[in-house]
């Protein structure tokens, strides 16, 4: 018999909830759910810390130190902290805190991981390039009707279709 | 009337609060509607699982009714949000470079940061990725990337005004598209999870 505590919550009514968060965050706080930018500021932070000098002046760095707080007190990287607190509440409460590789069973763990290497690598890239990834720039763009969200969707999932074919035996 | 923050309403402090509490409930959610599994995610682009789709577009649309109203009865600025503005020419390559990063990686940022903290080892590589990818832009950004991140650029562009129709219209037809698109998904998920032996 299926545990029933591990089921998943129904998806409309996770995206319904989660559109009920995405209007708190613009309404107090005037900003979309986010990811990509939190990692950016863990980025920017520890290069700080370790060359403040290069910091100041590298372009990339510069706009995003030597402000009054440390680049990494920014409200998006207190959001990444919720979200991390939010995801181990409810996998605990689920019953999935579980250490292990999550894969196609017709793959190797090594390969998984290579694999798993190189598309953060590329998203890292992407979201910074694309000003944001599917969270804070798509779907939260998609929330105030921004143009650059849709496109981002036709991207990022149209892409997707597009080479998804090619890479089916990472997952079929 | 909101947002509060950028009105100075609320201090920087209790925005922080509230951005870790708002960042609870979205972690939970996405925990909870199975968005740490890599293989549930990939499925949307291979007809098994469709989770993504249906909890992607009930959120963006939910989001956008809400606001919808929001700004119509004066209960929020939107013009006082961070609103994207857009510089298509990166946001389409960045989304295509993020194309392939879903698919060869199986995650992307936020489902991966869930899945590394509850444990899955796959998602603790995206994340080391994602932020060595990051690393690599930041310190090639101004030979490689600047300029073309810089390009395209269009200003705040809300869609339902560039494509010349009211924002209620184009949230009304965004809905009867996602409303065709569940009813669609659920026929091929059932068929292709007929024909394979996929079991998560």
């Amino acid at each position: 018999m299926e545990d029933k505590s591990k089921k998943f919550m129904n998806p409309y009514l996770a995206g319904i909830l989660i559109g009920v968060f995405m209007v708190a965050a613009y309404y107090f706080s005037g900003e979309g759910l986010g990811a990509s930018g939190a990692l950016k500021s863990v980025v920017v932070a520890s290069v700080d810390a370790v060359n403040h000098d290069y910091a100041s002046n590298a372009s990339f760095f510069k706009a995003r130190v030597g402000g009054e707080h440390s680049p990494a007190k920014t409200w998006l990287v207190f959001e990444v902290l919720g979200v991390i607190a939010g995801a181990i509440i409810s996998a605990a409460f689920a019953g999935r805190l579980k250490i292990e590789i999550g894969k196609s069973p017709k793959i190797t763990n090594k390969k998984r991981l290579i694999y798993a290497l190189i598309g953060g690598i590329l998203f890292g890239i992407g979201s910074q390039l694309g000003r944001g990834c599917t969270s804070g720039m798509v779907m939260s763009g998609m929330g105030v009707l921004s143009l650059s969200g849709f496109i981002g969707l036709i991207a990022i999932f149209g892409g997707g279709y597009m080479i998804a074919y090619f890479f089916r035996k990472i997952w079929i | 009337m909101g947002p509060l923050f950028p009105q100075e309403l609320i201090s920087e402090e209790i925005n922080i609060l509230i951005g870790f509490f708002i960042g609870i409930g979205f972690g939970f959610l996405l925990e909870a509607a199975g968005f740490t599994n890599t293989r549930k995610l990939a499925g949307v682009f291979y007809g098994y699982d469709f989770v993504v789709l249906k909890v992607f577009f009930s959120a963006a649309i939910t989001a956008a009714i809400i606001i919808f109203f929001l700004n119509h009865f004066g209960i929020m600025d939107i013009s006082l949000t961070f609103y994207p503005k857009t510089y298509w020419i990166p946001t389409l390559i960045g989304g295509l470079i993020m194309a392939f990063g879903f698919i060869i990686g199986g995650f992307c940022p936020g489902t991966s940061v869930c899945a590394a903290v509850t444990g899955k080892i796959d998602a603790m590589i995206f994340v080391g990725g994602a932020l060595i990818g990051i690393f690599g832009y930041a310190f090639t950004y101004d030979s490689v990337w600047k300029e073309l991140r810089g390009s395209g650029a269009m200003g705040k562009v809300n869609i339902a005004e560039w494509m010349g129709m009211s924002d209620g219209l184009f949230i009304l037809l965004l809905t009867v598209i996602a409303a065709v698109a569940f009813f669609a998904v659920s026929i091929i998920q059932k068929k292709v999870v007929a024909s394979t032996n996929y079991k998560l």
